[in-house]
């Protein structure tokens, strides 16, 4: 069943338009995170749909309900900030009942709400403290409970974790995943961290300019990107991008050439005919890409001059001159390549990505 | 791993030369006459004395005889201290009409501005807290209204005012001044409040209406509780503005309603008999005091609250 779903959304401040005809269903007990750069429209998408924004055109349902006139308080959504925005003034526990008070709620029901998300988030011992005199994780469980006592079905976040440091970022991530688990409430989780993203997410939306560019699972979404923005973005080191064409090889089979170097494109599911001539991009992901290792299905071997060398310790990272193009190329942390030496690499091309040159589409 | 680092650090002192073992070490001495802090307290001593000069020679005149002042040293310190010219500036000093000194005059300026300073406050806090938080059509054009409202001179609203008093039969009454007060606060209370409920953070807005708080829900419970600072800068400004006033206070009232800086320039001036020096002084000093104590009390929230509105817009 469609828990939230966004009908032919337009938003306009004055002459200048930020969402135009965006269509976008959310299933029940899904996790959609909302993914891009800054100013891409994601935050503003999510508050549509929290209704603290007024759109200009369009529809939005939750549940079924048209809420698109709804105030917030009346769509079914709990909502966290990046900045947890509690209340300062209040206690932990004014902090969660606030809400519940607000729309009368008896005095023994609030009292159960509480108790059952302090207990969920682990915040019991902090109830009689106000917001200063808690540390950043402890106030992001906070708000995180105050949307949890409204006990609704759709949750929304906005970046919850970017005023955190990376530790804390990181077990939190993993606490909203439980929690998600557990509850199996919708929700939508807004954020330019592709870590976030992928670990969480169901589905991932990522959004650039106001649009939509690709709608999919993290699988799907890092091994066959739609275009080259979405391959881009996803993944660190990024993707190698290397320009060039589509020829002729051996036995008639189409061959990717950049720089008077060919790539067999054995193996890779193209959607249409690769017509030789056709200006396209590779695209090929660092963690792809093998470095003196035997040859992949196409028993084609390239040669490198390792230029820099990255440890980080699980992984050693490799920027190799290959052809006029750098490449980065990531090896096990194990292996140590001293800058200068020459390598012999085997790309994957089930793996890869190939991208129409002017449209920069995937192929 | 420490002892090795132990270690290295003995061995690198071995190295260092004798020389630098007995140079500088330690905190940077500090000369306490220099040039440079001669200057500094110079300049705020001979400052601080031209401010404080005046308020001196008020004090020591205001308890000294008239025989005393005649003598003419307004500097020396009085010879025989005598609270009598306080009690008369106070209880029995003729204004005009009536001697019953500026007792009268400072209940009507407490009915004055006790009233004005609430009601624009209040007033105010809410057209910020509108103008900053809920973006209505035409929020900018009423609020551009309202901040060049505060740059028309006064004086050039004075008769229209008593007109508009006159003929909605509050010409001459206290609540006709309250009234007036409360208006020509209200720009620069609105852009106060206006500049620093848009500092506060925007998600908690956005919280509360999560949370399903209205417009009064919001104000009262979030913005009210977290802006005491400006609060108390508000109050400053009205108590010591309203306090202060002069040109109202003898425009629209009637004698019997004077606020107490009216009756203090009608003491003052006061053409008959002779000029009682101590008894204008201390009816001065009385005067501002009220004003003084609002500062003296809240000082320093009020820096505080200047700082917010003025950085944050």
């Amino acid at each position: 069943m469609t828990s939230v779903s966004v009908k032919d959304l337009r938003l306009s401040f004055g002459q200048v338009t930020v969402l135009d005809q965006l269509n976008l269903d959310i299933q029940e007990g899904e996790f959609l995170v909302l993914l891009g750069s800054s100013g891409c429209g994601k935050s503003t998408l999510l508050n549509c749909i929290a209704g603290l924004l007024d759109i200009t055109d369009g529809q939005i349902f939750i549940n079924g309900r048209n809420v698109t006139w709804d105030e917030p308080k009346d769509r079914g959504i709990g909502m966290v900030f990046q900045s947890y925005a509690l209340y300062p003034q209040m206690t932990v526990e004014k902090n969660l009942s606030f809400g519940l008070k607000v729309a009368k709620m008896p005095k023994g029901e609030i009292d159960k709400r509480v108790a059952r998300a302090a207990e969920i988030l682990q915040i019991g011992p902090l109830l009689k403290r106000k917001p200063s005199e808690l540390s950043g994780g402890q106030r992001q469980r906070v708000a995180i409970g105050r949307a949890l006592v409204r006990d609704v079905d759709v949750f929304l976040f906005d970046e919850p974790l970017s005023n955190l440091d990376a530790k804390l970022r990181s077990e939190l991530r993993v606490e909203i995943k439980r929690l998600h688990q557990s509850l199996k409430n919708t929700m939508i989780y807004v954020t330019h961290d592709q870590i976030e993203a992928l670990t969480l997410a169901d589905r991932i939306a990522i959004m650039k300019g106001g649009v939509i560019q690709q709608l999919a699972d993290p699988n799907t979404i890092y091994n066959a990107p739609r275009n080259m923005f979405v391959a881009g973005f996803i993944g660190s080191p990024s993707m190698n991008f290397l320009k060039g064409e589509i020829a002729l090889g051996a036995g008639g089979r189409p061959v990717f050439v950049t720089e008077g170097v060919s790539f067999s494109l054995d193996g890779y599911n193209a959607g249409e005919v690769l017509a030789p001539g056709r200006k396209v991009v590779l695209g090929v992901r660092p963690e792809h890409v093998k470095v003196d290792e035997p040859a992949g299905a196409s028993g084609e071997v390239h040669k490198a001059v390792v230029d820099i060398e990255e440890p980080m310790g699980a992984d050693n990272l490799l920027w190799l001159k290959h052809a006029g193009h750098t490449m980065a190329v990531r090896t096990a942390g194990s292996r140590r390549f001293s800058p200068g030496t020459t390598v012999r690499l085997s790309f994957d091309m089930t793996l890869a990505s190939l991208f129409d040159a002017e449209t920069e589409e995937r192929i | 791993m420490s002892d090795r680092g132990h270690l290295k650090k003995t061995a690198h002192l071995a190295e260092v030369p004798a020389s630098w073992e007995a140079g500088p070490r330690g905190a940077r001495p500090r000369r306490l006459l220099s040039t440079r802090t001669i200057v500094v307290y110079g300049t705020l001593f001979v400052a601080a004395a031209y401010y404080l000069l005046p308020l001196y020679v008020m004090i020591v005149t205001s308890l000294k005889g008239m025989p005393e002042i005649r003598l003419g040293n307004i500097f020396a310190p009085p010879l025989e201290i005598t609270f009598e010219p306080w009690v008369k500036a106070w209880s029995s000093a003729c204004t005009g009409l009536n001697c019953d000194g500026l007792s009268r005059g400072f209940w009507n300026s407490v009915m004055i501005t006790v009233p004005s300073t609430i009601i624009s406050i209040a007033i105010a806090s809410i057209n910020g807290y509108a103008l900053s938080n809920w973006r209505f059509k035409g929020a900018d054009i009423f609020f551009t209204i309202l901040i060049v409202g505060a740059f028309i001179p006064y004086q050039v609203m004075l008769y229209p005012i008593v007109i508009v008093l006159r003929e909605i039969g509050l010409y001459g009454s206290l609540s006709g001044l309250v009234i007036v007060h409360t208006i020509f606060g209200m720009p620069i209370l609105t852009l106060l409040f206006r500049n620093y409920f848009a500092g506060l953070p925007e998600e908690l807005f956005k919280a509360a209406r999560v949370d399903g708080a209205g417009f009064w829900g919001i104000y009262f419970k979030i913005m009210v509780p977290m802006s005491l600072p400006i609060f108390v800068v508000a109050m400053i400004l009205q108590v010591t503005g309203i306090w202060n006033d002069f040109l109202f206070g003898v425009v629209f009232t009637r004698p019997e309603y004077y606020p107490m800086t009216v009756q203090l320039n009608n003491i003052v001036n006061s053409v008959q008999g002779v000029k009682e020096y101590n008894v204008n002084m201390a009816a001065t000093i009385l005067t501002g005091a009220v004003p003084l104590l609002v500062y003296f009390v809240s000082g320093r929230l009020f820096v505080r609250g200047i700082a917010a509105g003025a950085v944050k817009g």
